[in-house]
Parts: structure tokens; C-alpha cells; sequence
């Protein structure tokens, strides 16, 4: 296994990266094509996130497995404001970003496993994963 | 940033996204075409998405503001194209695109205009 | 290599050549594998031990016995047997000669042996495993037949129990045909599906939903008594979601959507309805 790659989000830009990045190795360890088409779409959600709640931030993208299935980790991270009420911001439809508020419930949904680990003026560290099938 | 080309066809307006858009340029097509629309009086809009591999929440969003805001302007938007698991992932995330029509393919799309056009007289 | 090392490592490897005849007969006893088969392993097990111990032809030899055995339906012990037995086999020779350089090279042979055993064991797993996927898949792929009923219809006739796994390759399968066949409407027939959970319920729901945003209609058919109330009961709400009772009805329904005109349909779904029963 290599170990995780990280990359900056920074800017639009650097999410476009990111949902490559994401695809490339997501095709490399055998995801089925929907599998590929939602961890990149999670991926998208979560970059933006960092972007919009932070102002920036990072992602590491790593390979893992439980020794029979191949997987994708990825871990998002910002030094932002963080969340003060974890419960509200996993519920569908709610914002504070101005978008449809559906970034991170919906994301929760396109992956396997999903952590969230945040407290104000903390920051912000959200660790997602999907198995392959 | 990336610039997303619209063709005239009639008084339809063909939008086929071939990038991998970032927001901003999700954004800046969102407004040409509104402009678009009006300085060439087109009465249908066709969104081909069948090379886009992702629709997140905010390309989401934007078709539905296109759909929104050519109604507005009288122009009926179709989006075609979505690749099966573009739809499926959509489904998962909570989003159903209310308000945009969808066909298959490019030629059902026109089809679909057409008949959008007949039925008002 | 120290000297004496050296010379039991010689002495066994004499015994090995010379005493082939009696040798492959009692290994070929003990495994209960035939003799030819063992031959060809004595053979390359000679090669690398007079040689520079190359062990990547025995390697080989053994990869395709234990495949083969996989396939056969062979135990795992019993394929693991035909290495390990080739110790007792040795034993008996070295025992006959009863020199101590012959013990010493066979305790070096022995660890040999098990290593090969551990390789035998490893091969025959990769293989069973493979074969349970390629099952799985290609029951998968049995099961799953996307049939057109016309020009833009297309049904998928599910049968037997549905698990989420396989109802979801169903309906990407039934999605993607949607878009090869530029076909609008679709029929997902259940009458062949004893009961559903909840998890499928909602794939099926899903895929109705995911076919509308492509641009498709689909129509659910044949729906049991006991999994409507499996749905009603779990309170799945399935909305605007067209069902109908027969694959006859959905046919009819998806072709007068598609403005098919049917002469005489009432004479052809009595007709239709009759084959039901």
C-alpha cells in the first residue's frame, strides 16, 4: 500500500484536481463505475466545503484494505471555524454557505464510512471511505 | 478558466460540456447563456452532459436555475445525456433536479423542444 | 554454506537421485497421487537441488497441481498431503542408510518441504477464491437479462430472492441499456420475486427516480400481494411510481405512453391474461 498523498485546496481550481486525483486512483483499485462516480462526487462536495467554510484547506488520499477488499480513504481537513452543531450541519437542506445543503448529508450517503470530527474554532477533519464491492 | 462554447441551431441554443468544470466556470455559463438566450431570441436550450462523469450539488444547482431562468425568458431548457451512473449518484445524494427535463440523448432532446413547441401553438 | 553442512546437503540430494524408483513409488503411495504426476515434481526438485536451488519450476509445477485440484473439488489437506507426504517418503530412504550426514541433509530438505507445503496451501486458496468470484459473477450475469419487448420498451424480468448486491447491478444494467438502446420507457417485472427488504425496495425506487432524470419512464409490474404490504408496512412511499398488475399491463402502458396504437387490445390482453393463470 502507498501511503497517503496529500493535496491543498486552495482555490476552484484545486477542487478539479482533487475529483481527478480521486477518479484516477478510485479507477486504479477497482470501483465499480457508480462507486467511482460517487466518491468522486463526495469528494467534490467535501473540497468545496473546506473551501467555502475555511477559506482552504487540504486533502490526503490513500489507498487502504481489509486485507480482502481494496478501498479508498479520504481525509479532509481545514483550520476553519468548525462546526458547533454537528447534527444540524448532517441535516439535509441545511446551510450556511448558501448552497442547497446538501454537501455534507448527501456525502454521508455516496460513501461507506463517514466521521466527522469538529468543535468551533477547531477546525474541521472529516474522514470518508469506500470499499470496493 | 475554462470558457464553455453555445451553439445556435434554429432558435435552439446547444450547450455540450466537455471539461471538467470548476464553480467559477459553472457560474459564467450559467450567465452566458442567460445573455445568450435573449440576444438571439432562442426558444429552447439543450444541456448535453453525456461527458460530464460527475453532477455534484452545484452543477446540480446550476441546471435547475438554467431550467428556472429560461422559462422566465420563454425558452424551454432540456438536459441530456446523464450517464447512469451520473443519475444514480444524484438519487443518492438527495438531489432530483426539479424542475428540468431530461432526455436521452441529443436527438430526443430536439424532439422533446419541438413538441414543447407544438402543444403551445 | 560450512563444510559439513556442505556434505549432508550433498548426501541427501544422492539419495534423492539415486533411490528415485523406490522413492516415487512410496510418495506416490502415501499421496494417493498418480506416479507420473510425481515424476515431473521429482524431476524439477532434482534439477534445483543438484543446481543452484532454484526452486521457481518446482514452484510452477506445484501452482498448476494445486490449481488443479482446486477446480477438481480436492480437500485442502489432501492437495497439501502430496508435498508433506514426500517427507515420510525421504525419511524411509534416509533411515535405510542410516548416516548421520543423511539426517543432518534431511532436516535442511525437510524445511524445504514445508515451505513448498505453505506455497501449495497459498495457491490452492487464491484459486478457490477465484472460482467463488467468477460464480458469483457469472450468476450475476445469468440472472440479470435485460430483454427489449419493442422499439424504445425494454423489461428486466426478475426472478427468485433479491439482494441488495444483485439488484443493484440489475438496475445499472437496466439504466445503461436505457441509454444503448435510446429507449424511453422501461419495465422492471417483479412477479418472479417472492419478498423484498427495505434496502431493496429503495434500490428499486431509486432506479425508477435515476431513469426519470436520465430522461426514461419506468414501469413496475407484478408486484405480490405480500411485498405491497411489505412496502406499505415499512412506509416506503413510492409516490408517483407507475405499477402495474401483469408485464401484459406495463407493456400496454408503456406503448400507448409511446403512442403505439393497438388494434383489438382488449381480445389480446384477455388472451394474454389467460397464459397467466
Amino acid at each position: 500500500m502507498s501511503g497517503p498523498q496529500e493535496m491543498p485546496i486552495a482555490t476552484n481550481g484545486d477542487v478539479v484536481l482533487v475529483r481527478q486525483k480521486v477518479r484516477s486512483v478510485a479507477a486504479e483499485i477497482g470501483l465499480s463505475l457508480v462507486d467511482q462516480t460517487k466518491i468522486v462526487t463526495a469528494a467534490s462536495e467535501l473540497a468545496r466545503n473546506v473551501l467555502v467554510h475555511a477559506g482552504g484547506g487540504r486533502v490526503e488520499v490513500e489507498k487502504v484494505s481489509t486485507g480482502l477488499r481494496p478501498g479508498l480513504r479520504l481525509v479532509f481537513s481545514d483550520e476553519g471555524p468548525g462546526i458547533s452543531d454537528i447534527a444540524q450541519a448532517m441535516t439535509d437542506g441545511f446551510t450556511t454557505g448558501g448552497g442547497l445543503g446538501l454537501g455534507l448529508s448527501g456525502s454521508r450517503r455516496l460513501v461507506d464510512e463517514f466521521d466527522l470530527v469538529s468543535a468551533p474554532g477547531e477546525g474541521t477533519r472529516i474522514t470518508v471511505t469506500k470499499w470496493s464491492r | 478558466m475554462e470558457r464553455v462554447p453555445i451553439l445556435k441551431l434554429g432558435d435552439i441554443l446547444i450547450v455540450s460540456i466537455q471539461i471538467d468544470l470548476d464553480d467559477q466556470s459553472v457560474l459564467t455559463l450559467q450567465e452566458d447563456l442567460a445573455d445568450t438566450v435573449v440576444s438571439r431570441g432562442a426558444r429552447g436550450v439543450i444541456i448535453d452532459i453525456t461527458a460530464v462523469e460527475i453532477v455534484d450539488s452545484f452543477i446540480g444547482r446550476m441546471l435547475s436555475t438554467i431550467a428556472a431562468m429560461t422559462r422566465m425568458l420563454d425558452a424551454e431548457t432540456v438536459v441530456v445525456g446523464m450517464r447512469p451512473a451520473v443519475a444514480i449518484t444524484l438519487v443518492e445524494l438527495g438531489l432530483s433536479l426539479g424542475g428540468v427535463r431530461t432526455a436521452l440523448n441529443l436527438e430526443k432532446g430536439v424532439v422533446m423542444l419541438e413538441h414543447a413547441r407544438s402543444a403551445e401553438g | 554454506m560450512t563444510v559439513p553442512a556442505d556434505a549432508a546437503r550433498r548426501r541427501i540430494v544422492e539419495i534423492f537421485i539415486s533411490e528415485e524408483g523406490p522413492l516415487l513409488r512410496r510418495w506416490s503411495q502415501i499421496s494417493g497421487a498418480p506416479i507420473d504426476e510425481l515424476r515431473d515434481l521429482h524431476q524439477a526438485l532434482r534439477t534445483a537441488l543438484a543446481g543452484d536451488a532454484d526452486l521457481a519450476d518446482v514452484r510452477g509445477l506445484l501452482g498448476e497441481l494445486s490449481r488443479a485440484r482446486a477446480r477438481q473439488g480436492y480437500t485442502p489437506s489432501d492437495t497439501a498431503r502430496v508435498v508433506f507426504s514426500l517427507k515420510e517418503a525421504v525419511y524411509e530412504q534416509v533411515e535405510a542408510d542410516g548416516q548421520g550426514d543423511a539426517l543432518r541433509g534431511f532436516a535442511w530438505l525437510s524445511r524445504l518441504i514445508d515451505d513448498l507445503g505453505l506455497f501449495t496451501f497459498e495457491t490452492y486458496s487464491a484459486a478457490r477464491e477465484k472460482i467463488i468470484i467468477d460464480q458469483a459473477e457469472q450468476l450475476l450475469e445469468l440472472s440479470t437479462p435485460v430483454v427489449k419487448l419493442w422499439e424504445g420498451i425494454v423489461a428486466v424480468p426478475l426472478v427468485g430472492t433479491l439482494d441488495s448486491a444483485r439488484t443493484q447491478v440489475v438496475m445499472e444494467k437496466l439504466l445503461q441499456t436505457l441509454v444503448d438502446t435510446g429507449s424511453e420507457h422501461a419495465v422492471i417485472d417483479i412477479t418472479g420475486v417472492p419478498a423484498v427488504d427495505t434496502e431493496v425496495a429503495q434500490h428499486l425506487l431509486k432506479t425508477v427516480v435515476a431513469a426519470r432524470l436520465m430522461g426514461a419512464e419506468c414501469v413496475i409490474s407484478g408486484i405480490r400481494p405480500q411485498i405491497a404490504h411489505t412496502i406499505v408496512t415499512l412506509g416506503i412511499e413510492f409516490g408517483d411510481i407507475v405499477t402495474k398488475a401483469s408485464l401484459a399491463d406495463a407493456l400496454a402502458y408503456a406503448l400507448s405512453r409511446s403512442g403505439v396504437q393497438l388494434k383489438g387490445a382488449a381480445t389480446t390482453r384477455v388472451a394474454v391474461r389467460a397464459e397467466r393463470d
